[in-house]
């Protein structure tokens, strides 16, 4: 399962992209698109909308299950990808490229806890036994 | 034995496959003292035609009655084949419609379904049924504070039915929701318009707006709309399904429409049965169908591009989402969903403006000759629909019995709802009641007066 | 083709509307429709047409065997029906006053006091349409309960992960937080975590016994003591009822407050989606928050209860009292069975699912809890066979219609993956089930020689695979004349 060296995870099935500016980008996995199957429907948070750290913040929709998206830092939120909110299937197509929001943090050093790409290997080997 | 098929060959060889002695057994691991003793207030069972007699005596017992009641659930007549059709086995018989390429029957009527309930409201979509229109009215309510995400207050005229309001009272009350009732102008039996403002002083998530009203007035829908959007809050319709083949709908009401719109479907071809099974309606704006309770269908096609339905929208209920679903309904009133489709396609639009407007039409002559009664006055002055509120000059209980006793049931007592509308009936003449029909209450109603006096 | 694609304008079917539109017409005009709402116009003969049509698409009870799981579909006796539609039950009005309706009040008394008797419960309340309302009735009972204490700081309900979406729904739409807690290797409870759940804050435990993994919460009595040592109250789903009926009583196991299903335990139709009827059963602790109307029986003479009677009743449900129509199926149906008929029930309920699970198991098949009698009902997992062939459960499920039988309730309960939800019900036939049985095994073979065809199931049905994820991103709810 493709699980890309440069990106940071978490154990409810983010990825998390850090840029340059220090701003962070959000995902689902390629695990979690698979478990969901078709997307259907994306609900993103608002622009300009504080989150805590784990904080539920979007939705996923498939044909036979809801997700909740969980805020993997606490910041504000900076830019939504409405392509993915008017086509949900982009997340089946590529979901490292489709991002779901942007976040600026509110202390970097939250970044640190993620895990990384070894890290989210080893967890979901351990989901699949 | 009633309903089992198996002979005892039949369950010997069963049991010889599960490799058990008894059927008992099948039960060896319920606790031992948890095992239940005796049934005792379980008669023997009966044949069918010893309770096909027992049933017929008690209906006879309950016998017929020339009947003006209306008051929330309306006698009119239903086509023969609206129930001939509905209990065919196949409808009747049959599972919400999980397996979709095995209930195309449904899944096709309830989609003509929502069409019809939309555009009869005027609104973009509808649900397939909730429970009955007070609990679809609660369903309302909790949809309008989840859209508008601040307040948790709800406003609700007094002249909204009265079980409504204390139905929505009883299943918000949980969430902290409140509920602020509205009074009405006595003289119009309306809303007061001018009063509302008072209300408004803090925010509120919706005003629920009724059209015909509880007394069979009309409100001042548009003005009421525009109000509620005015405050930044949605406006909740509840309405009538047969007069809205005669009234504006909801969606046209004031600037931008009502946003929800509820009700009782019952006066589509369901009958009275003493107060159920009926079904609620509820149609929205396109907006708000995420927010919907209950199942939604949607067209689709098959794997060959053939047409198609199968449940959607599904994530927003509680088999998939949950705790977060926008309901926990599940089991809905589908049967009566199935009559109300038949019943519309059999009637037609002109069928239902002329169901509404005989009715109409019926309580207008029944009241124009109560009036002229000595002793009988109109409570309200405003126009209404197929209901009127009286009030008698002598007191109105002796009057309900002794029309009773003639095989008349002459409407319900305001008064048990509203304590200062002494003394007044809520009557309600449908397509139902002949101009004879209409004579013989306005005569009981003359001499039980004169009785009286 | 829809209804409105074989309408006509100006076609009208004249014997069922009033004749004439009538001359007085006092609506104002700012209150008058405009336009006329889109229903079909169209004769009589096309409306029975076309909608027996579409009833022939549908599998029913009456057409199909039925196995769907957690939802009893046994046979819905037809005197039922026809009894409870004699015109005078049809024509009284729900405001009619009592003295009018004493026939009917009568079955209602009656089955009040039958299904106390058959739950062990102090008294019921015939109101709610449906289990999840029963449910909303339980839980508001329960907080009632709890602030006529002054006990405020009970904010949470316990429920089982293998519990009915309605009752996670239902707590929180109570304003409860739900505490989720685990079922142990052998379809149980777990003990532990529910112990390590429970507290100061608890309000209730939400349980369904059978659980809807077709198996006996053994340690009710247990899980019932934990709970009431804590202060919370027990909820009964009454869903499984059809499993225990005569054999354990709820009121027995120590619950405070049950919803019994009458559209599935007491045969009453489901009706493509309802209505249904659950009526609420309580302890002596919850009696004064039973909701209204209540049947009493009072000098020879029945009378709803109301506010006056009941000042601490939660308050109303429903418009007038619930399904009505409904109840009285239900009431017909135990006087068809009589106290031996209920004991029956249970016993060929739990015969028919275990010999069914036995025959499976012995197919080749994966039964999910094998060391258990199954209840009423039983789970087949299809986990291994996906993992090796890549069919679903949903892909036999489907394969099922092509043979003539519905299919059983798949992906539920959650926690088992790729699951079968297997319930014959007691009026199925021996034959019956060795037919289905006759089917698995063939499906089995076809898994094994042809996956590819089992995947892309239905094939003999009159539509293939219906496309759900089109109908939910293209949403089209409504038919509209421009296309
Ligand atoms: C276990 C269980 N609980 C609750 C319910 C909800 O009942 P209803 O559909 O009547 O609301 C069901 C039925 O679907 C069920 O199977």
């Amino acid at each position: 399962m493709s699980v890309p060296a440069e990106l940071k995870y978490t154990e409810s099935h983010e990825w998390v992209k850090v840029e340059a500016d220090g701003s962070v980008m959000v995902g689902i996995t390629q695990h979690a698109q698979e478990l969901l199957g078709d997307m259907v429907f994306v609900q993103l948070p608002d622009v300009g909308r504080t989150l805590a750290q784990r904080e539920d913040c979007a939705v996923v929709e498939s044909v036979k299950a809801a997700s909740d998206i969980y805020a993997p830092l606490g910041g504000e939120v900076i830019a939504i990808n409405t392509e993915v909110e008017a086509s949900p299937e982009k997340i089946n197509e590529d979901c490292y490229a489709a991002w779901l929001f942007r976040l600026k943090p509110a202390n970097a050093g939250e970044i640190s806890g993620l895990l990384d790409a070894s890290g989210y290997q080893k967890l979901l080997d351990s989901e699949a036994h | 034995m009633p309903f089992i098929p198996h002979t005892e060959e039949d369950v010997a060889e069963m049991l010889a496959s599960i490799g058990a002695k008894s059927i008992d057994e099948l039960f060896d691991e319920i606790p031992a003292e948890l095992k239940t003793g005796k049934l005792t207030q379980v008669p023997v069972g009966l044949s069918e035609m010893e309770i096909s007699r027992l049933m017929h005596g008690r209906a006879q017992k309950d016998g017929f009655y020339l009947s003006f009641i209306g008051a929330g659930a309306y006698e009119h007549h239903i086509p023969a084949a609206v129930w001939q059709i509905t209990t065919r086995g196949e409808f009747y018989s049959s599972y919400t419609p999980y397996q979709a390429e095995a209930s195309q029957g449904t899944l096709q009527l309830l989609y003509e379904y929502q069409t019809m309930m939309a555009s009869l409201n005027g609104m973009d979509v509808s649900n397939a049924s909730l429970y009955d229109g007070a609990s679809a009215l609660a369903e309302a309510a909790l949809m309008a504070v989840r859209q508008h995400r601040t307040s948790r207050r709800i406003l609700i005229p007094q002249t909204v039915h009265p079980i409504y309001r204390s139905v929505t009272r009883t299943i918000v009350r949980n969430q902290n929701i409140e509920v602020v009732e509205i009074p009405f102008d006595p003289a119009t039996g309306q809303v007061a318009i001018d009063k509302l403002d008072q209300f408004a002083q803090e925010e509120f998530a919706a005003l629920v707006i009724p059209q015909p009203n509880f007394f069979g007035v009309l409100e001042q829908v548009d003005a009421l709309t525009d109000w509620a959007h005015g405050k930044q809050s949605l406006a909740i319709a509840v309405v009538n399904p047969t007069s809205l083949a005669m009234l504006k709908p909801p969606g046209e009401w004031g600037q931008r429409g009502a946003d929800i719109a509820v009700g009782e479907g019952q006066p589509l071809g369901i009958p009275l049965s003493s107060g159920g099974p009926y079904f609620g309606f509820m149609a929205c704006k396109q907006e708000l169908v995420r927010q919907m309770p209950g199942r939604i269908i949607g067209r689709t096609t098959d794997l060959e591009g053939k047409e198609g339905f199968a449940l959607t929208l599904q994530a927003r209920e509680q088999h998939i989402r949950r705790s977060k679903a926008t309901s926990n309904i599940c089991t809905n009133q589908g049967l009566m969903v199935t009559a109300a489709t038949i019943y519309m396609s059999l009637i037609g639009p002109e069928g239902l403006y002329r169901v509404a407007a005989q009715s109409h039409a019926n309580t207008l002559a029944l009241v124009e000759q109560l009036e002229k009664l000595p002793g009988v006055k109109k409570v309200f002055g405003s126009p209404f629909f197929h209901e009127a509120a009286l009030q008698l000059s002598v007191p109105a209980d002796k009057v309900l019995n002794s029309l009773k006793a003639q095989g008349v049931l002459g409407g319900v007592l305001l008064e048990n709802y509203y304590p200062d509308l002494k003394n007044t009936l809520l009557v309600c003449a449908t397509e139902t009641k002949t101009a004879e029909d209409i004579g013989k209450y306005v005569e009981m109603l003359r001499l039980a007066l004169a009785a009286s006096a | 083709m829809l209804i409105f694609e074989h309408s006509r304008k100006n076609r009208r079917n004249y014997s069922q509307a009033p004749s004439t539109r009538p001359a007085k017409n006092n609506i104002p005009d700012n209150l008058k429709r405009k336009t006329a709402p889109l229903l079909p116009e169209v004769s009589e003969m096309d409306t029975v047409r076309h909608y027996t049509r579409l009833s022939q698409k549908n599998f029913s009870i009456d057409t199909e065997f039925y196995p769907l799981g957690s939802c009893t579909m046994k046979y819905n006796p037809r005197a039922c029906n026809s009894l409870a539609m004699l015109p005078q039950f049809l024509s009284r009005h729900p405001l009619a006053p009592e003295d009018t309706g004493q026939g009917f009040l009568a079955c209602m008394y009656e089955l009040q006091e039958i299904l106390k008797d058959v739950t062990g419960m102090s008294a019921v309340s015939l109101t709610s349409m449906a289990g999840a309302q029963g449910e909303l009735i339980g839980i508001t009972m329960i907080r009632a309960y709890h602030e006529a204490r002054g006990d405020t700081e009970r904010t949470e309900i316990i429920i089982p992960d293998a519990a009915h979406g309605t009752n996670p729904a239902t707590a929180v739409m109570c304003g409860y937080k739900v505490i989720e807690i685990p079922t142990d290797r052998d379809g149980d409870v777990d003990m532990e975590a529910l112990k390590a759940a429970v507290g100061p804050r608890t309000a209730g435990l939400m349980l369904t016994n059978p659980s809807t993994l077709g198996v006996f919460e053994k340690k009710v009595a247990e899980m019932s003591r934990i709970v009431h040592e804590a202060g919370g109250l027990l909820y009964y789903d009454g869903a499984n009822l059809n499993a225990v009926l005569g054999k354990v009583k709820p009121g027995d196991m120590g619950f405070d407050v049950i919803h019994m299903n009458l559209h599935k335990t007491f045969s009453t139709p489901h009706g493509g989606g309802g209505p249904g009827a659950a009526p609420v059963g309580v302890a002596d602790c919850l009696l004064p928050y039973l909701p209204i109307p209540i049947v009493a029986y009072e000098q020879g003479v029945y009378r709803w209860l109301t506010e006056k009677d009941r000042p601490q009743s939660i308050g109303r449900l429903s418009a007038h009292m619930g399904n009505a129509g409904v109840l009285l199926r239900a009431y017909i149906y135990v006087r068809l069975l009589g106290a031996e008929g209920m004991f029956r029930i249970s016993e060929y309920a739990t015969l028919n699912a275990n010999y069914l699970m036995a025959e499976l198991r012995k197919l080749g098949f994966e039964i999910a809890y094998p060391n258990r009698r199954a209840s009423h009902e039983f789970i087949v997992t299809m986990k291994e066979i996906k993992d090796k062939t890549g069919v679903t459960a949903m892909n036999l499920a489907k394969r099922l219609l092509d043979k003539g039988f519905h299919a059983p309730t798949t992906y539920f309960p959650l926690l088992v993956p790729e699951c079968l939800l297997i319930e014959p019900a007691e009026t199925e036939s021996k034959e019956t089930l060795d037919r289905f049985v006759v089917a698995m095994k063939e499906i089995l073979d076809e898994i094994a020689t042809q996956p590819d065809m089992v995947k892309s199931a239905p094939h003999d049905m009159p539509l293939r695979k219906i496309d759900d994820v089109k109908a939910a991103r293209e949403l089209d709810l409504v038919w509209n004349p421009a296309g």
